[in-house]
């Protein structure tokens, strides 16, 4: 799968997209956000506050419950501020 | 017509209003909005990032959903990523149609699901101090009053 970050999250974390095979653990994205942030380091400071995150799957925003396949798209970012 | 352009360039308001109308004559309103940087408490500067693939598709969405909703002739939806100065034009959205009252609530409705569903972010810049901009409550309440 792919992660994309964006905005505070991309600069934390130190990079703007990442390739890993979906960890046999992890159904959902709220399954994801455990499994990233146990990486610890800046990992653990983002992705310890899920409150201040939000995820798109395949480019549409889906909530944390929504179930991954090893092909997805997954992105993290804040709450948006366009317009 | 619709057009969806999400890019750095700047836009001409009045051309994308006369382009809405132009060769049609069912049109009888045309409302435009223009977001324009405010330059207020010692900003310099914005930076606006996106989430290429995915904010055309975002705001497309909100479009289809509009023009479920209301009569529509035609929208323009333009919002400019990059680096921004405070005085730049931002973001335009432009909607066509029959009658005025549509096209104010259409127009009224895709600017506030613009701020909280297309996904772009702004970075503040005030001198060397660079500082993402938190989503407001207030921008999410507008925006849940159309449910």
């Amino acid at each position: 799968m792919t992660l994309l970050y964006f905005a505070w999250v991309r600069q934390s974390v130190g990079c703007s997209e990442e390739n890993l095979p979906l960890p046999d653990n992890v159904r959902t994205i709220e399954e994801l956000i455990t499994y990233l942030r146990a990486r610890g380091g800046p990992y653990e400071q983002v992705f310890g506050q899920p409150d201040r995150l939000r995820a798109a799957l395949n480019r549409e925003h889906v909530r944390f419950d929504a179930n991954l396949h090893n092909e997805d798209e997954i992105a993290f970012f804040p709450p948006v501020t366009g317009g | 017509m619709n057009t969806i352009l999400v890019q750095s360039e700047d836009f001409d308001a009045g051309a994308e209003c006369e382009a809405l109308g132009s060769g049609r004559r069912d049109i009888g309103a045309v409302v435009a909005f223009t977001g324009v940087v405010r330059g207020d408490q010692g900003l310099s500067a914005l930076t606006l990032e996106q989430y290429p693939g995915m904010t055309e598709r975002e705001i497309a969405r909100h479009v289809r959903e509009a023009e479920l909703r209301w009569p529509i002739a035609g929208v323009t939806v333009i919002h400019r990523v990059g680096r921004l100065l405070p005085g730049d034009r931002i973001v335009f959205v432009g909607v066509a149609c029959e009658h005025r009252t549509a096209a104010f609530e259409a127009a009224e409705f895709l600017t506030d699901y613009l701020k909280t569903r297309a996904p772009l972010w702004k970075q503040e810049h005030r001198g060397e101090m660079a500082v993402w901009v938190e989503a407001k409550d207030t921008d999410e309440k507008s925006a849940l009053r159309w449910r």
